[in-house]
């Protein structure tokens, strides 16, 4: 049992510390594993810490809640596709947010003589947290396809939603002015929860990287928001250190794709015109087939190939094969790197899981600056299931939707070869000017197949 | 405004900082482990839960309330650190060290 408080303090510094070192490891994927146990050892310090409080009992309820929240947390980080990670990062954002709004419900029963201070924080946790826990559930039913992944949209939707929060708000206000009454708080959670699902439900699945780290920051602000209901600085810091990566993460996903959050989280769906799919430029120019066996001479003949992947591929499933081609290549003296765009994938840094998973060296996974002054020198730039992000209309024209967004240079290269199921436009539902480029070959079909198949001729070459 | 309140936001603004600062050093490469990193690190409102629940004087209500919380809160640690270590041992600098 510990009974000096400052002895207490001094153990919640060595947790923070020990998270502020998590993160500071994350810098390099060398340091980055360790980092993350530094983080685990502090989180054990800080458990441990408050277990050893005087005047904590209640065992049999605790024990019970971290026996099968571990047991939950095991299963799941042990069994969870890298495909999936979008879904369990919701999942984790969600279960933060909705236990920081459980012990905010918990501690306006106990208060018996309200004071403002404290129920500003009580009010801020409830309803930051039943907003990030309602929204993540939204977010994950979506990404995990249990519901529509198209933005769900009806009229007035934004005049609704601001109402349901200005509800919120107001009761919250009310609530700090005085009004202790049980159902207040509770009111605002519910107002709080149905504001949560109504802002997430019309957001597209292409935008879910912003929504995921929107959410990601939520949780933290609503634990950081219980650091002051409980006067716990341990809470206060962690809390905004999580919340400082949301929003960060926010800001980065939407320039990466040329949006304003308020854009993403409000903007016009569904009025994006749909393409015309056809095969033909208005000004006569054609795309040009092509076939495995003239990719794999290419290929082979190349000193440097790029590959600029898409979540197409992670969705064909083809990341193992696009490996081995890559490994074949790299026997027969070629340069091969990988150019990741920064949305390319369900959330933030997707695609760089899914790919060292698949066994690619990280040190071939390039970002987008790292890698556009490279194009020029590339051979051969493999596009495989990725559109908008190499559409070079986002540099050259101003009338396109996407205009201003930044994009692999890939029509930099000396050729292309785009892999592609058909000629059906991408997510933003536009034309790709790079097919009708004189460079650009396509190579139709399914991305895992015709991968397979370039593999075969590659090693016929 | 209590002298508390006052320490409480400073370190608040402080911390917001500091994240950004270190955030802003992390590599894209490593940002869906930034993700479940620092969802690992949200969990810390277990120290909350159990400081709630734990309490002597806990109604029923409160124990129910923060038993639900305990859970989340450790699904978020146990889960949130086990899947960053596990994502993070994917990442290796050569094909050979793992074949």
């Amino acid at each position: 049992m510990i009974s000096s408080p400052s002895v207490v303090v001094l153990l919640y510094l060595v947790t923070i510390v020990c998270f502020v070192l998590a993160l500071r490891f994350l810098s390099s994927p060398k340091h980055a594993r360790k980092g993350n146990w530094v983080g685990g050892a502090g989180m054990l310090v800080a458990i441990g810490t408050t277990l050893a409080l005087e005047g904590i009992g209640n065992w049999g309820l605790i024990a019970g809640g971290i026996a099968i929240g571990s047991v939950a947390g095991v299963v799941g980080a042990r069994t969870v596709r890298m495909t999936a990670m979008p879904q369990m990062v919701a999942i984790f954002n969600g279960v933060g947010g909705g236990a920081a709004a459980l012990i905010a419900l918990s501690e306006w029963h106990e208060i018996v003589e309200p004071a403002a201070e404290e129920t500003t924080s009580i009010v801020v946790s409830a309803l930051i947290g039943s907003i990030s826990f309602a929204g993540s559930v939204v977010a994950f039913a979506k990404l995990q396809e249990l519901v529509s992944g198209r933005p769900i949209v009806f009229p007035g939707q934004n005049v609704v939603n601001m109402l349901v929060l200005l509800a919120a708000v107001a009761l919250g206000v009310a609530a700090i002015a005085g009004a202790h009454e049980q159902w207040v708080l509770w009111a605002i959670v519910g107002l709080a929860l149905l504001f949560g699902v109504l802002f997430v439900l019309p957001i597209g699945g292409a935008d879910m990287p912003v929504v995921i780290s929107l959410l990601n920051a939520l949780t933290g602000l609503a634990a950081s928001a219980t650091g002051f209901v409980l006067d716990s600085t341990v809470l206060i810091v962690s809390g905004m250190l999580v919340g400082a990566a949301g929003t960060l993460l926010t800001l980065l996903m939407a320039k990466a794709m040329n949006r304003s959050v308020a854009n993403v989280l409000f903007g016009a769906f569904g009025q994006v015109q749909a393409g015309t799919g056809a095969a033909r430029g208005d000004d006569g120019r054609t795309v040009r087939a092509t076939s495995p066996e003239d990719v794999a001479v290419q290929l082979t003949f190349a000193r440097k190939v790029i590959v600029a992947p898409g979540y197409g591929m992670a969705v064909a499933q083809a990341q193992h094969d696009v490996r081995q081609l890559a490994d074949l290549l790299e026997e027969k003296g070629v340069d091969v790197k990988y150019a990741i765009h920064p949305v390319a994938g369900r959330m933030p840094g997707h695609m760089n899981v899914l790919l060292a998973e698949a066994n690619v060296p990280y040190t071939q996974l390039a970002e987008m600056d790292q890698i556009n002054p490279e194009f020029p020198q590339a051979d051969v730039v493999l596009v495989i299931g990725a559109n908008d992000v190499t559409n070079p209309a986002a540099r050259s024209d101003p009338a396109s939707p996407i205009y201003g967004m930044p994009i692999l240079d890939v029509d930099k290269a000396a050729s292309i070869v785009v892999m592609k199921r058909s000629m059906n436009p991408g997510f933003a539902g536009i034309d790709n000017e790079l097919y009708l480029d004189p460079k650009t070959t396509m190579l139709f079909g399914d991305a895992k197949d015709s991968v397979l198949k370039l593999i075969a001729a590659v090693k016929a070459v | 405004m209590s002298a508390e309140l006052i320490t409480s936001l400073t370190v608040f603004v402080l911390a917001a900082f500091l994240g950004f600062e270190l955030i802003r050093r992390v590599p894209t490469l490593l940002h869906t482990p930034l993700m479940s990193g620092t969802n690992a690190i949200s969990g810390i409102v277990i120290v909350g839960a159990i400081l709630v629940g734990g309490a002597a004087g806990a109604t029923t209500l409160e124990g129910a309330v923060s038993f639900v919380a305990i859970v989340l809160a450790t699904i978020n640690v146990v889960g949130g650190f086990l899947v960053t270590d596990r994502m993070l041992g994917m990442f290796r600098r050569r094909r050979s060290e793992n074949e």
